[in-house]
């Protein structure tokens, strides 16, 4: 599958979601969110490697910040180890090992701070969903949980 | 045949209009069903909070459509969530004559400021053994329980002052005083009725006992708060002045009329707080929920305060009542008192003004054991006539009319408080007990719909054998006449009830609780917390619940008459779902734990064996694979303690001690 099947796939899900949603609060977001099927596919695509959310532009340090990824710990231990390992092996969810090079920054923060959004609309999150069957809970990370989750990521990729 | 209905129709609205109906079919107007329709996602316009009467617990419907939201546990065990089960609310249930798992819920209100809905609390009284919760209205969840001692039958509660600075308690049932042994026939020399007033913390909610009013061995009924100018008083209904303690039904008929009790609770405030108290040794518990800690802290208290009329001038005072009245409802503007009079066939009106020019021109008729009474005539505003037979209930719409209900005519009577006229008059099916109109005996009532809640079904819905449902009835009360809209079945036997507007509750309301201020001693936060510790013959078990596994699910090294402890911790943080957590055998109930909460359930094993346990709430596509396996070997065996969730045999062992 290239770049473009995804996008189009991306893009006619979300448009079939809008589509079927009932709500006007539904129909807003959808509109908001995918690019114009016109635009560029490479730009498209990039919007996509971010995800669906609020985070557009996350900056990270070298070396990784040890406060924010011990703080991420500490989040991992009660609200994520139950179901992700942090070796590359599948529990209830995927292994952390490597998270960090499979998806970008802000992906990754808008995946565990606006969840079921991103469960509904991105490609690569359905395609997740398709695989582990569950909805991974939305478990109500604040942005400083997200980014100290990341953080921790980072370390445990053994990033600098 | 096309045009017959519609004529049919037509023919039903006019016999509607000219006569009082009592069949269903024409008691309903064409576009009745628009009115209570909400469609499905949106929501209802008011929350309608209604007592739970023999059931113990408080139901919530909305309104218009008489849909059930939730049915709040309170008085009674719930095996439903484990409430009054699990460790953390079993004290709930807990009073000075230990644990009582049961009671009659009769009555609601919702706490005020300036006399409005302020849409924190919710206050419940238990008529059996007498108590009074508190519900808080982010959670849903009842917080305290406080008994009332030196009473019984908590009826006429639990009403409120305007600013909730006092919910009341008020004895049906009067009994003596401490804890001497007297005989039942000794009740005039020996048996008091009393009315409490148990003091709120404007910020907490906490509840207190800061008073009790000792009166004459007399059935105190229900009450309300004074409003406006009146705010300084509360009025009581009273019944079996004639002070009979053998068959009440003939016995405490005799006389034509009782008393309205009118209390000045600023007095009796201010005679407390200088000391004209006697403080008499009264044992009662009170048992307050701690949502940091989940826990239930019960302490037995030893004293209250009583005042004595005698030693308390100005304090109290007898408005003669006809005849054995029931409701005792203030209108809106806090002058006029309405006293229904179960037996009479009037509804008495008195005026505060009246009232207070009578007490200072001292017009009294006598006394009642040294209370003085004020002359009926002096205190009256005026009085409904020919209103219907058995008044028990009057509501207000805020606009100068007030709704009684009328048990034995079986109807609801709107009349004018100006000129006590009679506006209209409309059926229920069957026997009405408690009106309730939204805000209703606030200041402001909200208004818009009355709803009635009968005491006989008969052949309203399907017969489900000799027990049925009681009904409500929804009504219009937007125009000048009612117009029913609805029937609904409800829970339990609900007698009073109280309503809200929804955007004044539905904004707050907690979707979870937060895990990292999870402060049960026994939370595990993380899976990598949890445990199971032996100590003696008790297991606690740390697990936690997550979509879709429990840690651990695997436990072994239990022994038959072991106290096995599961604390279990939903990690969780997304609003909507709990977990439950059964254990087969369990011989109490299941656990409902809230997204963020820590819950235990006690357990103890009387058999050897394999003992699975499981997720009761349907929770994700792999929900049916929540569950896990406990292994219950002989007492005296040597099987060592060992758990965990999806480790090698080899793994997370620890010797038994």
């Amino acid at each position: 599958m290239n770049i473009k099947t995804i996008v189009f796939i991306a893009l006619t899900a979300s448009v079939s979601f809008a589509s079927c949603g009932g709500s006007n609060e539904e129909k807003k977001d959808t509109t908001q969110t995918p690019p114009p099927a016109a635009a560029a596919p490479a730009a498209a695509a990039a919007e996509d490697a971010k995800g669906h959310g609020k985070f557009t532009n996350v900056e990270l340090t070298h070396p990784i910040d040890a406060k924010m990824a011990s703080a991420g710990e500490k989040v991992y231990d009660v609200k994520c180890a139950s179901c992700h390992k942090l070796s590359d092996e599948k529990m209830v969810g995927p292994g952390w090992k490597g998270v960090t090079d499979r998806r970008s920054p802000e992906w990754i923060m808008n995946f565990v701070t606006n969840t079921d959004e991103m469960l509904d609309k991105d490609a690569e999150a359905q395609a997740m969903l398709e695989v582990c069957m569950v909805r991974m809970p939305n478990q109500n990370l604040s942005d400083q949980d997200a980014r100290d989750i990341l953080e921790f990521m980072r370390k445990n990729d053994g990033k600098n | 045949m096309k045009k017959f209905p519609l004529v049919l129709f037509a023919a039903s609205a006019v016999a509607m209009q000219s006569c009082k109906m009592k069949d269903t079919e024409s008691a309903v107007s064409g576009d009745a069903a628009s009115k209570v329709y909400v469609a499905p996602g949106k929501h209802d316009e008011f929350y309608n909070f209604v007592s739970g009467g023999f059931n113990g617990q408080v139901s919530v419907y909305g309104l218009p459509s008489g849909r059930l939201l939730k049915v709040i546990p309170v008085f009674s065990l719930n095996p439903e969530n484990g409430y009054g089960y699990s460790e953390e609310t079993k004290d709930m249930l807990k009073t000075s004559a230990g644990y009582v798992p049961w009671d009659d819920q009769h009555h609601l209100e919702l706490s005020q400021t300036n006399g409005e809905h302020d849409g924190r609390w919710l206050f419940a009284n238990a008529n059996n053994t007498p108590r009074v919760a508190r519900i808080d209205l982010t959670t849903f969840k009842t917080m305290e329980i406080i008994e009332i001692p030196n009473s019984g039958g908590n009826h006429s509660s639990p009403f409120i002052t305007e600013n909730t600075e006092y919910v009341v308690a008020g004895t049906r049932f009067s009994v003596p005083m401490g804890t001497e042994d007297v005989p039942i026939n000794s009740f005039k020399q020996n048996f008091k009725s009393t009315a409490s007033f148990i003091s709120v913390d404007k910020n907490t909610g906490g509840m207190k006992i800061a008073f009790q009013i000792m009166l004459p061995g007399m059935n105190l009924d229900l009450s309300h708060s004074g409003k406006g100018p009146s705010h300084d008083w509360f009025f009581f209904s009273t019944y079996n002045t004639e002070q009979a303690n053998t068959l009440l039904e003939v016995n405490a008929s005799q006389k034509d009329k009782d008393f309205i009790v009118a209390v000045n609770w600023k007095k009796a405030e201010e005679y407390a707080n200088s000391g004209k108290g006697k403080k008499l040794p009264s044992q009662y518990m009170h048992n307050v929920y701690n949502e940091e800690t989940q826990n239930t802290n019960s302490v037995i208290e030893n004293e209250t305060i009583v005042l004595d009329p005698k030693d308390c001038p100005d304090m109290v005072y007898m408005i003669p009542c006809p005849k054995s009245p029931h409701g005792c409802d203030v209108d809106p503007t806090g002058e006029y008192i309405v006293g229904s009079g179960k037996l009479a066939a009037l509804i008495p009106v008195f005026s505060f003004t009246k009232l207070q020019s009578a007490i200072q021109g001292k017009k009294f008729e006598g006394d009642y054991y040294g209370i003085p009474v004020v002359k009926y005539e002096e205190a009256l505003h005026g009085e409904v006539q020919k209103p219907g037979l058995g008044p028990l209930h009057t509501e207000f719409d805020g606009k100068g009319n007030a709704y009684t209900s009328f048990f034995i005519s079986s109807e609801v009577v709107k009349w004018s408080i100006k000129d006590l006229k009679v506006i209209d008059r409309s059926p229920t099916f069957y026997s009405v007990g408690h009106l309730m109109v939204p805000g209703g005996d606030t200041r402001k009532p909200y208004g818009k719909y009355l709803v009635a809640y009968n005491k006989i079904t008969k052949d309203r819905y399907l017969p489900t054998g000799p027990e049925l449902a009681q009904s409500a009835q929804l009504y219009s009360i937007e125009g000048d006449k009612m117009q029913l809209l609805l029937d609904f079945p409800t829970f339990g036997e609900p007698h009073y009830a109280q309503a809200i507007p929804a955007e004044k509750l539905a904004p707050k309301s907690v979707k979870i609780y937060d895990i990292m201020k999870n402060k049960n001693p026994y939370v595990s936060m993380g899976e990598k917390a949890t445990k199971v510790v032996r100590n003696g013959n008790r297991v606690d078990v740390y697990m936690t619940a997550i979509r879709s596994h429990l840690t651990p699910d695997n436990i072994e090294g239990i022994y038959v008459g072991d106290e096995v402890y599961f604390h279990v911790t939903n990690l969780e943080q997304d609003w909507d779902v709990p977990h439950g957590f059964a254990v087969k055998n369990a011989a109490n109930a299941e656990l409902l734990i809230m997204p963020g909460e820590t819950t235990t359930l006690k357990f103890v094993p009387t058999k050897q064996g394999i003992y699975p346990f499981y997720c009761t709430d349907f929770c994700s596509a792999l929900h049916q694979e929540m569950q896990g396996y406990m292994r219950v070997s002989p007492r005296g065996s040597n099987v060592p303690l060992k758990f965990g969730t999806n480790v090698a045999d080899s793994a997370k062992v620890t010797a038994s001690k």
